[in-house]
């Protein structure tokens, strides 16, 4: 419906599929928002991959497509039978698309391992999400669903997952960031990546065509381009932000551009501090921005922003690749995203956020052995093609996955997210949940109501911060 | 039985007839055990339905848990959660700000109305069996489906009221409005269940009275005013309470529209982000659920208080 049953999180399952009369009515004529509906019949998880619809136009295309090399690569990569017994899996792909993608690639684990069994307990997307502390504690399966960020470390620091270093030290055709991504506090690896989805600012070429516009590389260009838009009639920057994470996605690449990724990832710890100036000046540009906004973003879902960009109301629209669900047919095809520009020369554009999904391991398996081998063939990419081939919403993590697939979108999002230096998580999973979803909320959502006073805004959010993560955890 | 006491009518009668029917009895072992177990399992029941949970609640406010580990994680920090929502926590205010307006709409102005509406379709004109069916359609859906219905009303880029007065007013984001806008469309259901109960209360008035206050010559205002809103009381009684427990546990309603943020924040909504979802905080939204709960016994109590001082008296 509407909304998810949990406040945050940049999550197209989780905020639910086409929710406009009219997306649901334009997306039952095609087959792409039919897929859409499907993957969001249990409406309230979170936290999870981008199922666009876009993409699932494509998929029929990909399914075909596959390789045969990766398939060779199966056998092989999966350790050869080399896994035994039972391996119980707990996955949060309750939708119909990653449910049956997961199915998908276990059911070539077990091909390629005879002798080896793989127990799936799918559980509710939100419902896994909201009682994953229990899980945890209790008798967790031996591979479960997760995402790369705080969270993950944070379970990985109370040791509630388990170390699979050993696993990863085999892995290849990972960049840095995803290995980084996949790193826990104390330097060793707790995750398996399987697919992430960029954030960038997304445009129609055909109305940026119309009106001779070019993409901006420069906060200055924005700016120019942003008022020429205006002059045009145009929203120059579609924004919505009443379901209240999606402004923390623009907060991040600002913060990201103004101070660098560095930056980002102390912010998110509470190392450093909110009262900073370099948050102040994060702030200014952001308000410098503003103005050039779409109005009333407050009472707007991402995805009435998304009608709008799509209806040419607004000229731009920063949102991960998801915002392609709200597209159908041609318009897909019309759909074209940028970096969002440079703001300090000495960070460039080195920086994006990518929330990647994947896998952890329990902290003591029953099934050690089992568990490692499966999570060594999902760092594969024939494990990737298996899955993608079924829900080819997403880009795969390993370089080595096979993209022939991809439709336009996803290949570009693909060269960004492997030529971007440095991949964050988005807010809410970089920081403590609970900051993110009591404190940021409100604070980002007080921020564009009234955005001249930044100083008690800081400070308010900096004493919360202090008492949120002085306490246990 | 406080209801029924409450009653002028039913004072007058037991007061004729003072009760005097409760002596000793000797209870048989076979009355004993049905005693015990007809008492028992509702008292266990309410013991560890309610009770134990509200005292938990207590317990943990004093506390800070992520809800990892066991019992034993729990850090105690005293009043220390207390002071961080009073002092370093920007919704709580608001919140309960937010609440008490919403408290004050439903007595002041949508009880009222439900009270118009119940005494306007007791005149059997024509089409009340209709009028009724259609005020009180919307007390059959919950909540947040009458969000939902009220964002496809309110919406700023395709809503009803944006394309049929061409307002582009944003009712659910801008903060200044939001909560009036939310407030409208719960008494869009509340004024319906309102009416409902005054309607049966004013099925129940004797006829005679009204006769007899018109052959008195009252006017319809007077004989509303001193006749029949008096004989209403105990229905009044239920409608104030179920005034108060429905403003003061609304929560579906703001979280369909937003979540319960940007003006719309209520203590029930947070007691939900803080405990629920992610963010694990038990110790400090146990801490806000007390709060809520010490509201609510202020009213509650006040008004036991005065019925249980009536019956006394009487």
């Amino acid at each position: 419906m509407t909304r998810s049953m949990r406040p945050t999180s940049p999550n197209p399952r989780d905020v639910g599929f086409p929710v406009s009369r009219r997306t649901l009515l334009s997306g039952l004529a095609g087959t792409a928002g039919v897929a859409g509906i499907a993957a969001c019949s249990s409406g309230s998880g979170s936290s999870a991959s981008a199922t666009s619809s876009a993409a699932a136009a494509t998929s029929a295309a990909a399914a075909g497509a596959t390789s045969a090399a990766a398939g060779g690569a199966t056998s092989a990569a999966a350790g050869g039978g080399a896994a035994k017994g039972t391996i119980t899996f707990g996955s949060n792909g309750s939708d119909a698309v990653p449910k049956a993608a997961y199915a998908a690639a276990m059911a070539a684990f077990m091909t390629a391992n005879p002798n080896a069994k793989v127990k799936t307990n799918t559980v509710d997307h939100n419902t896994f999400q909201t009682q994953i502390n229990t899980y945890l504690q209790g008798t967790p399966d031996d591979v479960f669903t997760w995402f790369a960020g705080y969270r993950m470390r944070f379970f990985a620091a109370k040791g509630l997952a388990g170390d699979i270093s050993d696993v990863w030290a085999k892995a290849s055709g990972f960049s840095d960031g995803f290995k980084q991504a996949s790193t826990g506090d104390d330097g060793k690896q707790y995750f398996v990546p399987i697919y992430n989805y960029p954030w960038a600012v997304f445009y129609r070429k055909s109305i940026w065509a119309k009106h001779g516009y070019t993409v901006p590389t420069t906060m200055d260009e924005l700016k120019t381009l942003a008022t020429k838009m205006k002059a045009d009639g145009l929203s120059p920057i579609g924004f919505a932000d009443k379901d209240g994470w999606p402004a923390m996605g623009t907060f991040d690449i600002i913060n990201m551009r103004t101070n660098g990724y560095q930056f980002h990832v102390d912010l998110m710890a509470n190392k450093e501090q909110w009262s900073d100036p370099k948050v102040t000046a994060v702030f200014n540009n952001w308000a410098e921005l503003l103005p050039f906004h779409e109005a009333g973003s407050l009472g707007r879902t991402w995805q009435e922003a998304a009608q709008n960009l799509g209806k040419g109301t607004s000229g731009m629209y920063l949102l991960g690749s998801f915002v392609g669900q709200q597209f159908t047919g041609a318009a897909v095809d019309d759909l074209d995203f940028f970096p969002f520009p440079s703001i300090d020369p000495a960070n460039g554009t080195d920086s994006i956020d990518a929330p990647i999904d994947g896998l952890m391991m329990a902290a003591k398996p029953k099934n050690v052995d089992g568990a490692k081998a499966l999570l060594a063939y999902w760092l594969t990419p024939a494990a990737e093609n298996a899955y993608l081939k079924t829900d080819s919403n997403d880009v795969a993590a390993n370089k080595g996955a096979d993209t022939s697939g991809y439709n336009a979108l996803q290949k570009k999002a693909s060269e960004l997210i492997s030529s971007t230096k440095n991949i964050a998580q988005f807010m809410d999973r970089d920081t403590r949940p609970d900051f993110a979803s009591t404190v940021m909320i409100p604070s980002l959502q007080s921020f564009i109501k009234n955005p001249k006073d930044i100083a008690s805004l800081q400070k308010s959010i900096a004493s919360q911060a202090k008492t949120i993560f002085a306490s246990a955890g | 039985m406080a209801v029924r006491a409450a009653d002028p009518r039913d004072v007058a009668t037991t007061s004729l007839k003072p009760r005097k029917r409760r002596g000793r009895r000797r209870f048989t072992r076979r009355d004993r055990v049905v005693l015990t177990l007809m008492l028992g399992i509702p008292t266990l029941l309410h013991v560890s339905l309610i009770w134990f949970p509200a005292i938990a609640s207590v317990v943990l406010s004093f506390g800070v848990w992520d809800g990892i580990g066991g019992l034993g994680a729990i850090k105690w920090v005293g009043t220390q959660n207390y002071h961080e929502i009073s002092s370093n926590y920007p919704p709580f205010w608001p919140a309960v700000q937010h609440n008490l307006i919403w408290l004050g709409f439903f007595l002041i102005l949508a009880t009222p109305i439900g009270l118009l509406l119940a005494v306007i379709l007791d005149k059997e004109m024509k089409g009340s069996r209709l009028y009724q069916s259609a005020l009180y359609m919307p007390v059959v859906l919950s909540l947040a489906l009458v969000g939902f219905i009220w964002t496809l009303i309110y919406s700023q880029d395709d809503g009803l009221i944006d394309n049929l007065f061409k307002i582009h007013t944003d009712w659910y984001g801008d903060s200044s409005i939001n909560l009036w806008a939310v407030m409208v469309a719960a008494s869009w259901k509340h004024v319906g269940y309102i009416m409902v109960l005054y309607l049966a209360g004013l099925k129940g008035v004797d006829t005679s009275i009204k006769e007899a206050a018109s052959i008195d010559g009252a006017g319809p205002w007077k004989s509303f005013r001193y006749v029949i809103f008096p004989a209403l009381k105990p229905v009044n009684i239920i409608v104030l309470v179920v005034t108060v427990i429905e403003s003061l546990r609304a929560f579906d309603i703001v979280f369909i529209v937003n979540g319960g943020t940007n003006g719309l924040e209520l203590l029930s909504v947070l007691i939900y982000n803080n405990i629920l979802g992610e963010a694990s905080r038990i110790g400090f939204g146990s801490a806000i659920a007390v709060i809520l709960l010490i509201i609510s016994l202020a009213f509650i109590i006040t008004y036991l208080f005065q019925v249980f001082r009536k019956e006394q008296e009487s």
